[in-house]
């Protein structure tokens, strides 16, 4: 694939929400559209939730996540999207314009009309809870936990305590007890579940998992590896209940605490974000504050349902596409005014010939030198004159004006570009 | 003897609470379904609860050491830790197409087992 300097659209990231909005905008007619990938293959998370539940809303089937990632993988390359994998995008500029690097293309500059941004969430880790205790192996985030379980095939550990009564964590409690490890707890700050109770049941209810409510972590006990945790219980306002502790023996802490959304490129492309959120600020069709950046998917809050994602996937990049015309029409309309002979400039410096169709359009300007003898000011393309003004003088100090009239538009309109020069006459 | 059993439905995330009145293993009255399926969950929970599975396999020189997979319909639930075991004996040769059958009605259940995803040769 040989990479364009300038695209239609550009998504960042090809989980849910960035490979619906990337097959929306080639269904709204963007022309070139690219998706920037870090990991080796698409579909983002999805492919290390191999359980099911996707999918319900959009499909009306039950299925696992990889099989809903690769309905719209398979579209977006029929489609005719462009894939750069293994690729990291460093910087974005308001300009929309986009650094990126990777081992095969090195560094890359690309810009576009329109951006989707569409990079997801990360988990909580465990110093942003702060956890206290020895620092050994064998605390991991859930989701980390997932992706060596399911895609790169190593297990944790054989005893587990899982902090966070997410869906991630529960799921991970089922899938780690399917591969053979004792799960021993589920242990959950919060007076009551913060993941879907259809996973209470079908997770920890049916393998005999027990989850301890208002309980949390009060210690990590281990040199080299986790050997045990202090579990203990917690009252309305998050204070240890003294004499509630109880050492858990284990091997492996998972945290399943919570997600934000991933938005360090946003903050370069000088995207606002909501505090509450940890999202970028989006009008309804999903475009932040930035002129033709858009946002969509767990980047811009987290959802509940994978079918969400894709919908405002959809809806941003149906956007983007919309924005990404708009700009190539203005780009197909817009010339420049040239300064030519004795002409120092010209304001404005471009025109949108469209506007000429309808109303006048005054082009005002100053000379270099002056000329105290009768000129034409001649506006003309390469080979044809368009119009021209006749001045008694010219004078840096004083400004003149030619104006463009319907009458023209038939002429500007072949134009590429015009040029004004003074003449004598 | 009637007797209620609190259930709560797994169908779909909304994950209603059930009532489910029964005698002995009949199902006499559900309540607090949202939909028909609360009304078939219950029934089919009470007289022969299934679940869903998902798991992986081994694969030889694919993409991924493993290959994702699932039962297309759920299977007995006392069973499902002969069906992973069954599945532990599996190793596939990469590539793998995504709805190719990795075990055919598993255990006798009338259940085949497929793959979830495409996995393509390293």
């Amino acid at each position: 694939m040989t990479l364009k300097n300038v695209y239609d659209v550009v998504v960042i990231g090809s989980g849910p929400g960035g490979l619906a909005a990337a097959v929306a905008a080639k269904k709204e007619g963007a022309q070139d559209v690219l998706i920037i990938e870090r990991d080796v293959e698409l579909g983002g998370i999805l492919l290390q939730c191999i359980h099911n539940g996707f999918g319900l809303e959009i499909f009306k089937e039950d299925l696992p996540g990889p099989s809903y990632a690769q309905r719209y993988v398979k579209e977006a390359y029929s489609l005719g999207v462009e894939v750069l994998l293994d690729t990291m995008v460093l910087d974005i500029t308001p300009q929309r314009k986009i650094y990126a690097a990777s081992k095969r293309n090195g560094f890359i500059e690309i810009e576009s009309r329109s951006i989707v941004l569409a990079m997801g969430c990360r988990e909580r880790t465990r110093p942003q809870i702060r956890i206290p205790g020895s620092r050994p192996a064998g605390v991991y985030t859930a989701g980390t936990a997932q992706r060596w379980v399911n895609v790169e095939g190593y297990m944790p550990g054989n005893r587990v305590v899982i902090l966070g009564s997410g869906d991630i964590g529960m799921i991970m409690a089922r899938r780690l007890t399917f591969e053979g490890a004792k799960v021993e707890r589920v242990l959950e700050v919060m007076s009551y579940l913060t993941g879907l109770t259809r996973n209470y049941v079908q997770c920890l209810l049916d393998f005999d998992i027990p989850l301890q409510l208002r309980h949390t972590v009060k210690r990590v006990i281990g040199n080299n590896h986790v050997e045990a945790i202090e579990a203990v219980q917690v009252d309305e306002k998050w204070n240890v209940v003294p004499g509630s502790e109880e050492i858990i023996p284990c091997d492996t802490l998972l945290l399943s605490v919570g997600l934000i959304p991933e938005n360090e490129l946003s903050r370069k492309a000088g995207v606002i974000l909501d505090p509450v959120t940890g999202g970028p600020v989006v009008d309804d069709n999903f475009q932040t504050n930035v002129n033709g950046i858009f946002a969509a998917g767990n980047v811009v809050h987290v959802y509940d349902l994978v079918d969400w994602v894709t919908e405002a996937g959809y809806q941003a990049g149906k956007c983007a596409a919309a924005h990404a015309n708009e700009v190539r029409r203005k780009e197909h309309h817009l010339i420049p005014l040239i300064a030519g002979n004795n002409v120092r400039y010209i304001v404005p410096h471009m025109l949108d010939k469209r506007n000429l169709e309808g109303s006048e359009i005054r082009l005002q300007m100053r000379v270099s030198k002056p000329v105290e003898q009768p000129v034409w000011l001649e506006v003309h393309d390469k080979n044809n004159l368009i119009t021209r003004r006749a001045e008694r003088y010219v004078r840096p100090g004083e400004m003149v004006t030619v104006v463009l009239k319907p009458d023209h538009f038939t002429d500007v309109n072949k134009a590429d570009s015009l040029t004004i020069d003074v003449v004598p006459r | 003897m009637e007797e209620i059993q609190k259930l709560i439905c797994i169908s779909c995330p909304k994950g209603c609470s059930l009532e489910v009145t029964v005698d002995g293993d009949t199902v006499v009255k559900v309540s607090g379904e949202t939909c028909k399926k609360g009304v078939d969950y219950a029934e089919k929970e009470i007289t022969d609860p299934r679940r869903m599975i998902a798991t992986t396999v081994r694969v030889k020189n694919g993409f991924h050491p493993l290959v994702p997979v699932y039962s297309l319909q759920p299977v007995p639930k006392p069973l499902i830790r002969d069906v992973l075991k069954e599945l532990r004996k599996v190793e596939l040769a990469a590539p793998v197409k995504q709805g190719s059958i990795v075990l055919e009605n598993v255990l006798g259940t009338g259940v085949n087992i497929i793959a979830s995803r495409d996995m393509p040769v390293s």
